[in-house]
């Protein structure tokens, strides 16, 4: 069954095999099982921009998500301290990216908006909204794959890298 | 909010440090790792999102069949249904220009973070300029203010 062109296919689709993105998604559909399972919140990462936002600015588009500011401050601190343990744990010591800073901030800002107008992120729409197999969601996630995968390969056809 | 289970927070932070670790492990959190994928170098990406979407989408299936209201919260369990309308596609175009250009999400940047990455603040900034301006526009345009969805 297993014959050798199916794993040299296999090898050449994915390079660093699947264990640890397979491993990687559970653990993030657990924190979100986590979650909804003791308060039926299904959490995304992104509402946290426009929440913690609410503290500085006045903006009553802001102020709506006051009742979860506090919460969503909570989970992004817990998204960051569960990554430094596995920084301390697996990767011995901090890791820092070679994508330039003018890709990072542009792009955040493309980001920032976007998720903010589509109504979520890759978590939001990505993970619960596909779990709940909302087809807005569903819709979404096929939407922005599908230009990140555009815009990624014009960008590497240009030249920029990384 | 004095009127919180005292667990709830408790709760959120495992289920924070649960997911960060979970972009981390899964290397999602490396802007390097999505870029590949975006590229077709590195298909293993596919298995993080559906991996997530599985586990959370049982929960989401059997946890309602199970019990009416969330122990913490007393709220009813409830599927994250968002309306359709043509600003999912608009904003996720957006959103995917974002995406392929930086290969960083918001939950990947807080984790990107974590893992010792202090470049991603750039990222994390636009994130916020961006945020702030969408937000700005809309209060300025729309005063209308549904009420707020617990996702995202």
């Amino acid at each position: 069954m297993l014959d050798p062109v199916v794993l040299q296919v296999g090898g050449e689709l994915f390079p660093n095999g699947i264990s640890r993105y397979a491993l990687g998604g559970l653990f993030v559909g657990l924190g979100v099982a986590v979650i909804y399972l003791g308060t039926a919140i299904p959490p995304g990462a992104s509402t946290f921009l426009e929440s913690t936002l609410s503290y500085f600015s006045g903006q009553s588009r802001f102020q709506k998500y006051v009742p979860s500011r506090d919460w969503r401050l909570v989970f992004t601190f817990g998204i960051v301290l569960g990554a430094a343990s596995y920084a301390l744990i697996y990767q011995g010591g901090a890791w820092t990216t070679a994508v330039h800073p003018w890709r990072l901030l542009v792009g955040g800002v493309f980001v920032g908006v976007g998720t903010r107008v589509g109504k979520g992120c890759t978590s939001g729409h990505g993970v619960c909204g596909v779990g709940s197999a909302s087809k807005t969601s569903i819709t979404g996630v096929i939407t922005f794959l599908l230009v990140a995968i555009v815009t990624a390969q014009v960008v590497a056809s240009l030249g920029v890298t990384p | 909010m004095s009127d919180r289970h005292p667990l709830f927070m408790p709760l959120i932070l495992i289920g924070g440090i649960l997911f960060g670790f979970g972009l981390a492990y899964s290397q999602m959190a490396r802007p390097e790792v999505v870029l590949d994928f975006l590229q077709f170098e590195d298909f293993g990406l596919l298995f993080v999102m559906f991996g997530a979407a599985v586990v959370s989408g049982l929960a989401f299936f059997l946890v309602p069949r199970l019990r009416d209201t969330a122990p913490l919260t007393g709220d009813r369990y409830e599927r994250r249904l968002k309306p359709f309308d043509r600003n999912v596609l608009i904003g996720g175009s957006i959103f995917g220009v974002g995406w392929g250009l930086s290969g960083i999400c918001p939950g990947a940047a807080y984790a990107s973070f974590g893992i010792g990455n202090v470049t991603i603040l750039w990222s994390i900034a636009g994130m916020f300029i961006g945020a702030y301006a969408q937000g700005y526009w809309r209060s300025r345009v729309t005063e209308d203010a549904p009420s707020p969805t617990s996702a995202d």
